[in-house]
C-alpha cells in the first residue's frame, strides 16, 4: 500500500515544557477533553536537563486556540507554552511506523 | 529527631496558621489522626465527608484563608468530590488532604482504593499524589500558596498511608506558603481605563467574586461614587457594594430587576470587575450589553475574551487596578445618566417588600435581616430561597453571603454555616435553606449541635423542589414531575432529635415574636417556615433568553 500523510497542513503545533512526572499527561489530555478542544496528536519526550519534558500537541486551527493556550498556561506542571508554526504537522504522521 | 509524614503534615498545618480543620477519619488516615491528637490543630468531626468539605469552604469563604478538609481514601475521597468541584467553580481557596492506600498497593484494587488523583484532575486547581515524606515539605506549603494565589481554588493532596508513616529527619522547616503578590496593570492600561470612564456617558459596573477575593470593596465604592456609576452584581458580587446605596442595581441576570437589565442595555461602557460573564448573569450573551465598550479586569487571563470580547482586557488584581485608576479620574458624575438611573430605578424598582407579615418569602427574608444585623454571615442552599435571599437581603459587607453559585450544590448551606461560625467566633450566622436542600446534608445538624455554633437555620418549607417546580410551571406546561414531596418530614422534631432548639412559625400565633425569641438566644436553632408551594421567584429570564425578555408576573393557571 502506498503511504501518504494523513495530517492536513492546516493543523497547528503547540509546544509545552512540562514537569516530568506521571500526572502531567492526565492534566494536559484532560484539559482538552473537558473543554472540548480537539487534540489530534501528542509527542512527548524527556529533556536532557532532567526533570522536565517537551510535549508537542497537534491541534486543529480552531477559533479558540488562544483560549486553549491560556488554559494550558494555568496548569501548574506546564512551565512554558508556545506556538510552533515552524514545525511541519507531518511530524505527527505515524503511518510509516505502522 | 526523626518524625513521620503524618506529623510533618500537622506541623506544616500549624506553621501555616491553620487552627481548625474538618474531616472524618478512616483506615488510610489513621496515622494522620494519631498525629492530629498531638497537635494544636482542632479537628471538627463531620458526619459525611461532603459536609466536612463544605465546613472547610465555609471557613474559607468567611475569611479568604484556605480552609482544610481531611478525608480517607475510597468513599471518603469520592464523598468530597462535590465540595472540591464547588470550590473550583466559585474560586474558593481550600486544601483537601485525602488518605490513600499504601504505595505498594496502588493500582491493585485494594480495599478503599480509588484513583483520587485522576478523579480530581478536572475539578481541582491542582493536585498531588505524594510519593515520600520528604516531598510533603515542599508540597504542603506550595498547596496553600496555590490555593490562595491569583484566582483562588481547591488543591488536593493525596497521601498514601506508608508516606504518612515514613519517618525522616527534618533539618529545616519550609516557609509557610503564602499568597503571591497580586498582578498589577500597566500604565497604558490604567490610562486607557481612566480615559474610557471619562469619555463614557452611560457607564455601568458589573462586579463579581473577584472583587471580594481582592478585597476591592472600598475602591469599587470610590469609583461608583466618584464617577457616578451604577453597580450591578453577580451572586458573588453581592455584599461588595452596599445594597442600600442609591447606585446599587442589585443582582443582574436570571432573577435581576427590570431596571438593572434596562440600564445594562443602555450602557455605553461596561466595567466588568472580577467576573466571568456566567450565563446566569448575562442571559443570552450575544444580546448582553450590546451597545457598550467593555473593560474587563480579572486575575485569570483565560477569562478575558472567553465569552464576551473585551475592548480593554486587563489581567490584574481588581484592587491593584482601581488603586491606580482612581487618582486619574476627575470626580465628575455624569448628571444626565444619574437622573436616568434614578428614573428607571423608580419606574421599575428592585424587588421590594415593606411588610413584616411573613406571608411572602421576600418579607420573611427582610424580617430576618432586621433581626440578624448587618454583619451577620448568611449562607444559603440552592433553590428558590437562595434567589429570594439574593434579591431581598440587604447585604452591606463583603463575605457576608456564602452561597454555592457556580456548581449550585444543594446541601451546601448548613455545613458552610458551621464553617463560617467556627472561623468567626461570636458572629451571627444564618443559614437560609429549603426542605429539599436541607435533607441533602441534614446529618450535619449533629455537627452543629456538637459545636454549639451560633447558626440559625431558616427553613423555607414548601414541600417541593421549588425551583424545579417553578420551571415546570413556567416552561413545561405546568406538568410537575418528581418535584413534589408527598412525605413531609417533621423538621422541628428532627432538629430537636439532634438536640437543636426548633420552632415552627407556621404554628406560632405571633410569628415575629417567635423570630425575635430565636435571635435573642445564642447557639443553634432551626425555624421551620411554611411557604406557599405556588410562590415563584420573579422576575425570571427563561434559560437561553436575553435578559430583557424576563417574565415579571406568573399567569395564574390552574394545573389541577
Amino acid at each position: 500500500m502506498r503511504e501518504t500523510s494523513t495530517i492536513p497542513a492546516s493543523k497547528q503545533i503547540i509546544e509545552l515544557i512540562v514537569n516530568d512526572h506521571p500526572g502531567v499527561m492526565v492534566h494536559v489530555a484532560g484539559l482538552f477533553a473537558r473543554r472540548t478542544f480537539n487534540l489530534e496528536g501528542v509527542l512527548c519526550g524527556p529533556l536532557a536537563s532532567g526533570g522536565r519534558s517537551r510535549m508537542l500537541l497537534l491541534v486543529g486551527a480552531q477559533a479558540r486556540l488562544d483560549q486553549v493556550i491560556h488554559q494550558l498556561e494555568k496548569l501548574q506542571d506546564v512551565l512554558e507554552v508556545r506556538k510552533r508554526p515552524d514545525l511541519a504537522p507531518t511530524l505527527f504522521d505515524l503511518s510509516r511506523a505502522a | 529527631m526523626k518524625i513521620n509524614g503524618a506529623e510533618i503534615i500537622t506541623r506544616l498545618l500549624e506553621r501555616q496558621g491553620v487552627e481548625i480543620i474538618a474531616g472524618i477519619p478512616g483506615g488510610t488516615t489513621l496515622p494522620l489522626y494519631d498525629a492530629l491528637g498531638k497537635s494544636r490543630v482542632r479537628h471538627i468531626l463531620a458526619r459525611h465527608e461532603q459536609g466536612a468539605g463544605f465546613i472547610a469552604q465555609g471557613m474559607s469563604r468567611a475569611t479568604g484563608r484556605a480552609g482544610v478538609c481531611l478525608a480517607t481514601s475510597g468513599p471518603g475521597a469520592t464523598n468530597v468530590i462535590t465540595a472540591i468541584a464547588d470550590a473550583k467553580l466559585d474560586s474558593i481557596a481550600t486544601v483537601f488532604i485525602t488518605g490513600q492506600v499504601p504505595t505498594a498497593l496502588i493500582g491493585t484494587d485494594a480495599f478503599q482504593e480509588v484513583d483520587t488523583y485522576g478523579l480530581t484532575v478536572p475539578i481541582a486547581k491542582h493536585n498531588y499524589l505524594v510519593r515520600s515524606a520528604a516531598e510533603l515539605l515542599t508540597i504542603v506549603p506550595e498547596a496553600f500558596a496555590l490555593a490562595e494565589s491569583g484566582r483562588p481554588g481547591p488543591v488536593v493532596i493525596d497521601v498514601p498511608k506508608d508516606v504518612q508513616m515514613e519517618s525522616i529527619e527534618v533539618q529545616q522547616w519550609p516557609k509557610p506558603g503564602s499568597r503571591a503578590p497580586a498582578s498589577t496593570p500597566s500604565d497604558d492600561q490604567v490610562q486607557a481605563f481612566a480615559l474610557l470612564v471619562e469619555k463614557s456617558k452611560r457607564p455601568v459596573l458589573y462586579i463579581g467574586g473577584g472583587v471580594t477575593a481582592s478585597a476591592a470593596t472600598n475602591q469599587v465604592l470610590d469609583l461608583a461614587d466618584g464617577a457616578g456609576i451604577p453597580v450591578a452584581m453577580s451572586l458573588h458580587g453581592l455584599g461588595s457594594f452596599p445594597a442600600h446605596h442609591p447606585l446599587s442595581l442589585g443582582m443582574l441576570g436570571m432573577h435581576g430587576a427590570r431596571c438593572t437589565s434596562m440600564l445594562l442595555d443602555e450602557a455605553d461602557l461596561l466595567i466588568a470587575l472580577g467576573v466571568r460573564f456566567d450565563d446566569r448573569a448575562t442571559g443570552k450573551i450575544s444580546e448582553f450589553c450590546t451597545h457598550a465598550t467593555v473593560v474587563h479586569v480579572d486575575v485569570d487571563r483565560s477569562e478575558i475574551h472567553k465569552l464576551k470580547p473585551a475592548n480593554l482586557g486587563i489581567v490584574a488584581d481588581v484592587a491593584a487596578t482601581l488603586d491606580r485608576v482612581l487618582p486619574r479620574l476627575a470626580r465628575q458624575p455624569k448628571q444626565d445618566w444619574l437622573r436616568r438611573v434614578a428614573e428607571l430605578k423608580h419606574r421599575h424598582p428592585l424587588p421590594d417588600a415593606n411588610d413584616d407579615d411573613l406571608a411572602s418569602p421576600a418579607a420573611l427574608v427582610r424580617a430576618i435581616a432586621k433581626r440578624a444585623g448587618t454583619s451577620c454571615i448568611v449562607t444559603t442552599d440552592v433553590g428558590q430561597h437562595q434567589m429570594w435571599v439574593a434579591q431581598h437581603y440587604p447585604f452591606q459587607e463583603p463575605r457576608t453571603l456564602l452561597s454555592s453559585g457556580g456548581l449550585g450544590t444543594m446541601g451546601f448551606g448548613l455545613p458552610a454555616a458551621i464553617g463560617a461560625a467556627l472561623a468567626k467566633p461570636g458572629a451571627q450566622v444564618v443559614c437560609f435553606t429549603g426542605d429539599g436542600s436541607l435533607l441533602m446534608n441534614i446529618q450535619e445538624l449533629a455537627t452543629l449541635a456538637e459545636t454549639g455554633s451560633n447558626v440559625k437555620v431558616i427553613l423555607f418549607n414548601n414541600s417541593h423542589l421549588g425551583l424545579v417546580r417553578q420551571q415546570q410551571d413556567l416552561f413545561y406546561g405546568g406538568r410537575l414531575q418528581a418535584s413534589r414531596f408527598s412525605l413531609q418530614p417533621d423538621f422541628v422534631a428532627i432538629a430537636r432529635g439532634f438536640g437543636i432548639r426548633a420552632v415552627d412559625v407556621g404554628e406560632a400565633a405571633q410569628a415575629l415574636d417567635c423570630l425575635d425569641e430565636v435571635f435573642a438566644g445564642p447557639g443553634p436553632a432551626l425555624v421551620n417556615v411554611p411557604i406557599a408551594a405556588a410562590a415563584n421567584v420573579l422576575p425570571m429570564v427563561p434559560p437561553g433568553a436575553a435578559n430583557r425578555d424576563m417574565i415579571e408576573r406568573t399567569l395564574q393557571v390552574s394545573h389541577a
